[in-house]
């Protein structure tokens, strides 16, 4: 039934709007409400955002849980390239980015940000580069868009602003006001 | 862009700007991964790399090395002292039998120029040239044009004079390349016995005044007398050579500016550069040395991409 209602909708629309801006504001307030549940006044805890797409939702994240409990909170970004496991696999090395995180994890609770789980390829890679920073505590993963059933490797996300049915064809886009002119957050369908 | 144009890293020459760009832009992030708690990342985990070096050669060959085990690829080590060599294989019999065991990059030095450029047209394998002879040290150039973008924030535009001995230098050459493909203007200093004779073809300025190379320039790369490749006198002796071409303290505190002194090492200390100008605060010649990893870990990076 849910295999079907995905290719009617692939077939009724090229693109369809999973969070607008509003939307993603109550989310993202939803998400900080149930971090805090978990990790109190964050003393204990940092939030790394996965380069490149987790940085602007992680920003967003901590901007948010400040405003609500008046404390500055440790946000860091992790670069995962060169622990990727498709390296030499494909036709051109991947160009790397800036890994920034200006304190230690060992011992701490560290919350992985990132916009979309696909394929938890990268989450895997992520946790791999997590290493060389020592040893977290424990290790929790928030997503904004969860893509079911398309996992690669055995991976779930801790906290989820939304779970979407897609076929491996579809591609989740998101904008944000910071690089595009609006918050949006789209499901497209690409032509095989 | 996420690729170089070419497949192996002969010379400077073979790279154009975005190639260096993209070198320096890796280089970066692998300056950040090794100031990390822990310094090796899992990239090169299937590369295996030779290290044959035939010639003598302490920085270079570290910094390959550790290049290599930060990306965790498997190293071998060959020099040519206690080896085949001296029973009297050749160049190529001596890289296919270490190629036989299955080895995806070469990083080669020899004193013969082209060596590498050989190896290239007659094996199938990655070659990096580590220096040949007095021709090009590709990485050698690029870590000291990194390090002039470090602390410069950039390179276009500024005035670098290369000091010494410029006739045995492949120091030079590749730095010549790599310094004008970034938009610097060059000049090279030394007695007119260790300039090469047409030096001034390449577009660089060409001076015998060390004085007014300095009161010129922004930075100064001061190179070693390479007494090794020497087969003739080209000075009358070290301590003249040292009074007429040395830096010394003196010197630098009566120029009107600062400027920055690199060497790519080994340091004759007292000879062309003395000892507290090597260890003052305008020298970044350790920073070299550890941007020096940087850079190989870029470009074995780079060039393992490519392998099928």
């Amino acid at each position: 039934m849910g295999v079907f209602f995905i290719y009617f909708c692939a077939i009724a629309m090229q693109k369809r709007l999973l969070f607008d801006s509003e939307l993603l504001q109550i989310t993202i307030s939803r998400l900080c409400q149930q971090l805090i549940e978990n990790h109190g006044d964050f003393k204990e805890t940092v939030i790394l955002g996965l380069q490149p797409r987790g940085t602007l939702l992680a920003q967003r994240l901590v901007a948010r849980l400040e405003e609500i409990i008046g404390t500055n909170i440790s946000i860091g970004f992790l670069d995962t390239t060169f622990y990727r496991d498709d390296f030499r696999r494909r036709d051109e090395p991947i160009q790397a980015n800036k890994t920034d995180i200006p304190f230690l994890i060992e011992d701490r609770n560290v919350v992985l940000v990132d916009d979309v789980l696909f394929t938890g390829r990268s989450v895997r890679a992520a946790l791999d580069a997590l290493n060389a920073f020592g040893r977290p505590a424990k290790v929790e993963l928030l997503i904004l868009v969860d893509r079911l059933y398309t996992r690669h490797v055995p991976v779930e996300a801790t906290y989820v602003g939304r779970q979407v049915n897609t076929i491996d064809s579809q591609k989740v886009l998101v904008e944000w006001s910071e690089t595009n002119k609006k918050d949006n957050v789209w499901l497209i369908n690409r032509e095989e | 862009m996420s690729h170089l144009k070419t497949k192996h890293l002969l010379g400077i020459k073979n790279l154009n700007k975005e190639d260096i760009l993209l070198i320096f832009q890796t280089a970066d992030n692998f300056k950040e991964v090794i100031n990390r708690p822990i310094k090796k990342v899992p990239s090169l985990r299937d590369v295996t790399i030779a290290n044959i070096f035939f010639e003598n050669s302490t920085r270079t060959k570290l910094s390959f090395e550790l290049a290599e085990k930060r990306l965790s690829a498997d190293v071998i080590n060959f020099s040519a002292s206690g080896s085949s060599v001296k029973k009297g294989e050749t160049l190529l019999d001596t890289v296919n039998n270490i190629l036989a065991m299955k080895v995806d990059i070469v990083v080669i030095r020899h004193s013969s120029p082209g060596a590498p450029h050989f190896l290239a047209n007659h094996i199938d394998a990655i070659i990096v040239n580590a220096g040949d002879g007095t021709h090009e040290h590709p990485t050698q150039a690029l870590l000291d044009t990194y390090s002039i973008r470090e602390k410069c924030g950039e390179v276009n535009g500024k005035k670098v004079v290369i000091l010494g001995d410029i006739l045995h230098s492949r120091v030079a050459l590749s730095n010549i390349f790599a310094l004008q493909t970034l938009g610097a203007e060059v000049m090279v200093c030394g007695p007119a016995t260790l300039l090469p004779k047409h030096v001034g073809e390449l577009g660089v300025l060409v001076e015998n005044d060390v004085r007014a190379a300095l009161e010129w320039c922004d930075i100064a790369n001061v190179l070693r007398i390479q007494l090794e490749r020497q087969e003739m006198r080209y000075f009358p002796s070290l301590r003249e050579y040292s009074k007429f071409f040395g830096i010394n303290r003196e010197l630098l505190d009566s120029l009107k500016k600062e400027i920055i002194i690199m060497h790519p090492g080994p340091i004759n200390r007292g000879v062309e550069i003395t000892s507290d100008v090597a260890d003052s605060d305008h020298s970044i010649i350790l920073q070299q040395v550890e941007n020096g990893v940087a850079i190989r870990m870029a470009v074995l990076y780079l060039l393992a991409g490519r392998v099928d």
